[in-house]
């Protein structure tokens, strides 16, 4: 260790030494990172996080296999959907599936989750019809769910300006639980996930998020999805270190975790979420992943990436090694496999009739959301545009009559 | 009735909200022990603790961002901006975020997110400190734009800003600070709402809008003209988002004449929104072009020529006669 560097014992509190070899790690991601269910399918070990894999059953390792599977479908329905014209942009998820399923099946129903725009796992496991997810993608709506309903906040366009929603959103709910303690109330205790990517780290709100949090011990935790590509440009133009030892320069945890292993996914932000809600502040997970398909389905990986890489990621496939596993456990049999794949041709069947029925809204609309109260400008242009729109009245009828 | 400084008065418009809505909160830099670098929120921290008067990390991106988290978690946070020119780092998160919030949830969320910002010049302050930047947020839908001008305005502003639904930035004229008003804490009377623009003083010549830190000024020269035997209305516009248009449009169909006077640019200022809306409502009512006066299309000078920058007495009567001579 450089004499610079000051020593920072025990800044979370649990005797967790998670930053070991922080600054250092520059090479092997491997080395540092938490994993337990490996490319072969086999479940390895580790000090803290096995014990919670270990609460896992079977249903719910199925379950997580039957999320991804899922989600895996409606990701290629949608892409589809859009090759047809019916979306006008995709974002894909493929490959990062037990990333999302993983983290977003550790949250509990208190939690509130703010996505960036490409969390559709994690809106599958907050319970958000999925074709909802398209109307942002069909013009018909910037979000079409409620997010209070599933504490699913809308997708963030804007990169890395949700974290900082987040960071607000906890210090509201450490607001709530001083009250609700005070007045004895049993309510569960509540943190909130901020998701973001490789590219957003660059964000200064991402910076400023992380000082907010950390200055007043926020129950949050970033989770940080770095799938290797902003776009075009690589994580190497990001940052020099891994995404997580960032964490160790905000006085917080941080860990690595093989993102394609839903298990460690699971395990860790079970952890991080239980950190937060204890009141122990803040978490950094970098989940270690690789979006196999393109950034957006007007994107073309192919002008600035090797198929080499790809081949590489598609062998350590999240999917593939859940599935390896429950299988040599016999914890699934074939008609478990074939069940899921019938769930998501049903599931992607359902998103295509709904998206296909979705109707254009009436611009109306948008006059009356501009404002939450009376707003006389934006009453004027909407009676001027009664107006306008009345002067065509008629010419629709007189067209057909041609 | 009690006399006191638009400081003063904002401060006791934050410390009834404080008291009336227990949702609501401060944020900003330096507003804790210190009580702002104006001294407005003085005495507060004291009185509400360090959850309800939160002095935060020195980021304006930061402030705004968390804050409309807040919001969404059903807060009410008062933002400070400590000065104009240090918005910006803010703007994002003000203009993509919280501006939209409501319309982009299809009207399902609300962010009611109060920003104050100590605006304008006129204090010999070094640069980004004397900025006037309210049409970049004028211009932004989902936004509403105050500024008072006495402090029986500030007091009932302030908090009609934290009571609205929507986001409101409340310019505070910062050089005016310390000009004392009567306040009635008990009734807002004229000021119950705040989007709506006050005629000051009635004239039958020509009519001068001015908001915030130009109301005196505006005041000062309808009176000089009145020595002249000019007679002129003046109206304190007060909301800029939304603007007021039927005050100015009755006043300038029995005036014939309008001046409007901002420290802005008058370059894509809200002087030229004004004149274009007043030329399509009132246009065979009027004698002269709308006349604007406000800053040169140059970054807010240094203090030492200043005065040649801001709009005084003298341009607005200048430009007074000049719509005169029509």
């Amino acid at each position: 260790m450089g004499s610079t560097q000051m020593p920072t014992p025990g800044i979370d509190g649990t005797g967790l030494n998670l930053q070991s070899s922080a600054g250092e790690a520059t090479g092997d991601p491997a080395a540092e990172m938490i994993q337990l269910l490996g490319p072969d399918g086999k479940l390895g070990t580790d000090p803290v996080f096995s014990d919670y894999a270990k609460r896992l059953d079977p249903e719910q390792l199925r379950g997580f296999y039957a999320d991804m599977a899922k989600v895996r479908r409606f990701d290629q329905e949608a892409t589809a959907l859009q090759r047809q014209g019916e979306l006008a942009l995709w974002v894909p998820l493929t490959g990062q599936e037990a990333a999302q399923i993983g983290s977003g099946r550790a949250t509990q129903r208190q939690d509130y989750i703010f996505p960036s725009y490409r969390e559709h796992g994690v809106a599958l496991t907050r319970n958000v019809d999925l074709a909802e997810l398209l109307k942002l993608f069909r013009g018909i709506s910037n979000g079409g769910w409620d997010p209070r309903e599933n504490n699913f906040h809308l997708y963030t366009l804007v990169l890395a300006a949700q974290t900082l929603h987040s960071v607000g959103y906890a210090m509201g709910i450490q607001r709530d639980q001083k009250l609700a303690e005070a007045a004895g109330s049993n309510e569960p205790k509540a943190a909130v996930v901020a998701y973001f990517g490789d590219g957003a780290s660059s964000e200064g709100d991402v910076h400023e998020s992380m000082v907010f949090a950390a200055s007043y011990n926020a129950p949050v935790v970033f989770f940080c999805q770095n799938n290797h590509w902003a776009i075009s440009v690589p994580t190497e133009v990001q940052t020099k270190i891994p995404l997580s030892n960032r964490a160790k320069g905000y006085g917080f945890p941080g860990i690595r975790v093989d993102g394609n292993d839903v298990i460690a996914v699971h395990a860790v932000t079970e952890w991080a979420l239980e950190h937060a809600r204890e009141g122990r502040g803040p978490v950094l997970i970098e989940a270690y992943t690789y979006r196999v398909g393109a950034h957006t389905t007007a994107d073309d990986p192919t002008k600035y990436r090797g198929s080499d890489e790809e081949h590489a990621w598609r062998a350590k496939d999240p999917l593939d090694r859940l599935e390896k596993y429950l299988r040599s456990e016999g914890l699934a049999d074939e008609a478990f496999f074939e069940q899921v794949k019938l769930d998501g041709d049903k599931l992607a069947a359902h998103v295509r009739s709904t998206t296909q029925n979705l109707q254009s809204p009436d611009i109306r609309e948008s006059f009356a959301r501009v404002y939450a109260e009376a707003h006389p400008l934006v009453a004027e242009e909407l009676a001027w545009f009664e107006e306008y729109s009345a002067g065509f009245e008629g010419d629709d009828e007189q067209e057909a009559g041609n | 009735m009690t006399t006191m400084t638009i400081a003063k008065a904002i401060n006791e418009g934050l410390r009834a909200s404080l008291t009336n809505n227990p949702k609501s909160l401060l944020m900003g830099e330096d507003i804790g022990p210190l009580g702002g670098v104006y001294r407005v929120t003085d005495g507060l921290i004291k009185d509400f603790g360090a959850d309800r008067v939160v002095d935060t990390p020195l980021a304006e991106s930061g402030i705004i961002g968390t804050a409309i988290g807040l919001a969404l978690r059903g807060y009410r946070p008062i933002c400070e901006i400590q000065f104009d020119g240090f918005v910006f780092p803010g703007f994002n998160q003000i203009t993509t975020q919280l501006a939209k919030m409501h319309a982009r949830s299809g009207g399902k969320l609300t962010a009611p997110v109060v920003i104050r910002i100590p605006y304008g010049g006129g204090i010999g302050s070094i640069e980004h400190h004397s900025e006037s930047p309210e049409a970049l947020f004028a211009h932004t839908p989902g936004l509403r734009i105050i500024t008072p001008s006495s402090a029986h305005d500030a007091y009932w502003m302030i908090q009609q800003a934290v009571e609205c639904l929507d986001p409101v930035i409340v310019f505070e004229p910062k050089r005016r600070y310390w000009l004392k008003g009567e306040v009635d804490t008990e009734n807002a009377g004229l000021a119950s709402d705040p989007f709506q623009a006050h005629v000051l003083r009635e004239g039958t010549d020509a009519t001068i809008v001015a908001y915030g830190p130009l109301v005196p000024v505006a005041l000062a020269a309808a009176a000089a003209a009145e020595e002249d035997g000019h007679s002129v209305e003046v109206i304190d516009l007060r909301s800029l988002s939304p603007i007021d248009f039927d005050t100015v449009t009755g006043s300038v169909k029995k005036t014939g004449r309008l001046i409007v006077a901002h420290e802005a640019p008058t370059f894509g200022g809200l002087g030229g929104e004004i004149a274009a809306r007043i030329s399509e409502r009132a246009f065979l009512h009027l004698e002269a072009p709308v006349i604007r006066v406000g800053g040169f299309h140059m970054p807010y000078p240094v203090a030492k020529v200043e005065e040649d920058y801001l709009p005084d007495i003298d341009k607005i009567l200048e430009a007074l006669d000049r719509s005169l001579a029509y």
